[in-house]
């Protein structure tokens, strides 16, 4: 009877694609708010992933969040170094400070400022958009992310060279990098660890995070471990210091509950519209499943077709609303700054949602189905 | 008195009562109900409205249960039977047409005659086989097999239903006024094919009916009046009576032998 069932489905072409544009609106409201909150979420551990090259980030036991700066004594490094396992680990400034233009012209950054030797951290070859790394080391060198140029420079094309200053230094862009979106949208400058300390204010402590490498061999979670126990820092590989960004912002926002109500309302809307339009449609076929019923279809078989109807339609919406939020994210990714992310996951749960509102639709359509009395065909019109 | 046929009844009605509702509520819609109805033979059930035509008709194919009293129907007692085996029972011995066809609207003729042997857990192909020449051979044969009902006239449609109730080879025919949505030539050419088709192979048809153009047709007219069958007249089908099918036919004592409507005939 599954062939009946879908020729009963697809007989009425108008209703047949309304309910199917339910479920696709519920699919895409889903998904696509929920990619955008994932997205949102991946702009808040995008340095921590834009500061490659080592594997273990050791900070203040206070740090909750890669921008909660709480520096540290220098003497932390060479605590650091000594831990067993540890095979190599080199400093890291990480913090605001503000950009004065030519033009008068005020701009908080982001400055990283990387060990002077090694310049562990700086972005990759392959993240280069003009300049050469090695130019780090010349007098006043920093590095810009381009979406930090266009701030600065807005219109302007791309050249090396251009100067401004941070805390009355001088800082001339040698090169520019392409950055992962940040949280806060401020431009992200790379500087020489020594040099970065000139562009802030003088403080007592400036050493905001140590990077470090175990040695082969040695687990990045269990030195992380020997760092706590021998220093009283805190250490964190890098995906577990993503996942403390994270859930803080998790905890400590509003942004998951934002978020959280549109999809619950992607749900709900999607469950008014699919769920009435897949009951209706249930109810004006009582005489169709009530003739089936009388000539002798068991009600396993009646919800057996709706419930075949129902995955249909759900399956289809799905495909239908996940591609359209995959296809709008790709335009929000590429025409806008606004984040979008779709990992699995937020397409397994979307389609969890619109199977539950697809059986829910269902469950109710059939219990209409299931009280049916059969003489209601001997009914006339 | 006239005595039965020798042959068991396909339906065998003792004292049948249906009630609806229950309390100040109630109402008897069936109040005793003797009748037998015998295969071979195409039985009519009429009366006036609210008389409890259609609820017999409903209790007779296992749609409704009883209240009370004893149905024996093809030698079963769908009453007692648990509601699974009764659906069962339905399907393979049951066949219905309906005064408005209910045909499926999205299935085209052929593909709603196979509905019941999809039921059967056919498979499509197989029941299309036999729906196919059956349609054939009630002349709703070429374009007319792929016809959506809502394309068909009524009689078209009544035709499909008809051959939709027989696909499964039913011991028992049940009709609730076939004929009262069409018009009297359309009318007429469903009678005749419900008494040729239907009555083949020893099958008992009933129909419920107000439409007197229709008693020509029958072996045996049922008469019900307030919930009970009051009078059973057994007539001899002629064809002379058959083709009387207008709006001034009238089936008279000479037609008809009356008889008890207790005792068969």
């Amino acid at each position: 009877m599954n062939w009946v069932a879908l020729k009963m489905l697809t007989g009425n072409k108008g209703k047949y694609i309304g309910i199917i544009l339910g479920v696709a609106f519920a699919a895409l409201l889903i998904s696509q708010q929920a990619s955008i909150f994932c997205g949102m979420m991946l702009l808040t551990t995008s340095q921590i992933k834009d500061i490659d090259g080592a594997d273990i980030w050791v900070m203040d036991p206070n740090v909750r969040f890669v921008d909660d700066v709480k520096p540290i004594s220098e003497n932390e490094l060479y605590r650091v170094r000594g831990v067993e396992g540890v095979g190599w680990a080199v400093r890291l400034y990480k913090g605001l400070t503000r950009a004065r233009m030519r033009t008068g012209k005020f701009q908080q950054v982001i400055l990283i400022g990387l060990d002077d030797a090694t310049l562990v951290g700086a972005p990759q070859p392959d993240k280069i958009v003009m300049g050469k790394i090695a130019d780090l080391r010349r007098p006043d060198a920093i590095f810009i992310d381009e979406d930090g140029y266009e701030l600065l420079w807005p219109g302007q094309p791309f050249e090396l060279g251009r100067t401004f200053e941070m805390n009355d230094h001088l800082a001339t862009v040698v090169g520019i990098f392409r950055a992962r979106r940040t949280f806060q949208t401020m431009p992200v400058i790379c500087a020489r660890y020594s040099q970065s300390t000139l562009f802030v204010p003088r403080q007592r402590k400036v050493l905001t995070f140590i990077l470090a490498q175990p040695s082969p061999g040695f687990d990045s979670a269990d030195v992380c471990k020997q760092i706590k126990a021998q220093t009283g820092l805190e250490a964190q590989t890098r995906a577990q210091f993503c996942w403390t960004t994270m859930r803080y912002y998790l905890r400590e926002t509003g942004i998951p509950a934002n978020f959280g109500i549109t999809v619950a309302l992607g749900f709900i809307i999607g469950m008014a519209i699919a769920g009435q339009t897949f009951y209706l449609f249930t109810v004006e076929n009582l005489k169709q499943f009530g003739t089936l019923k009388a000539m002798g279809a068991s009600n396993a078989t009646l919800i057996s077709m709706i419930v075949l109807q129902a995955v249909v339609v759900a399956s289809i919406g799905y495909c239908l609303g996940v591609g359209a939020a995959v296809g709008t994210g790709h335009l929000i990714d590429t025409q806008s700054k606004l984040a979008f992310y779709m990992p699995w996951q937020v397409m397994a749960v979307t389609g969890i949602a619109v199977m539950t509102i697809a059986m829910l639709s269902s469950v109710v359509s059939a219990r209409r189905v299931l009280v049916l009395e059969p003489a209601i065909v001997f009914q006339g019109s | 008195m006239t005595s039965g046929p020798s042959k068991t009844p396909a339906v065998s009605c003792r004292g049948v009562t249906k009630n609806y509702g229950t309390g100040n509520s109630e109402v008897m819609a069936l109040r005793g109900v003797d009748l037998d109805v015998y295969p071979g033979e195409l039985t009519l059930l009429v009366g006036p409205s609210g008389c409890g035509k259609t609820t017999l008709l409903s209790v007779l194919a296992g749609i409704l249960n009883p209240t009370a009293g004893e149905m024996i129907v093809l030698g079963s007692r769908p009453a007692e039977m648990p509601d699974h085996r009764k659906v069962k029972f339905r399907r393979q011995n049951i066949g219905f047409v309906f005064q408005q066809f209910n045909l499926l609207p999205s299935l085209s003729a052929a593909e709603n005659v196979s509905v019941p042997l999809l039921l059967a857990g056919w498979s499509h192909r197989k029941a299309m086989r036999v729906a196919v020449p059956l349609l054939e051979r009630m002349e709703m044969g070429g374009r007319l097999l792929k016809a959506l009902p809502a394309t068909m006239s009524g009689g078209q449609q009544q035709r499909v239903a008809i051959a939709r109730a027989l696909c499964n080879h039913p011991r028992l025919l049940v009709c609730d006024e076939p004929t009262s949505a069409l018009d009297g030539q359309t009318g007429r050419a469903i009678m005749e094919l419900l008494r040729g088709e239907a009555l083949e192979g020893d099958r008992a048809v009933i129909i419920v009916t107000h439409d007197n153009r229709t008693f020509g047709f029958a072996d045996r007219i049922a008469q019900m009046e307030d919930g009970r069958v009051v009078e059973v007249h057994r007539q001899q089908v002629t064809a002379a009576a058959a083709t009387g099918f207008h709006d001034t036919f009238q089936f008279t004592a000479a037609q008809s032998a009356a008889v008890s409507p207790n005792i068969s005939v």
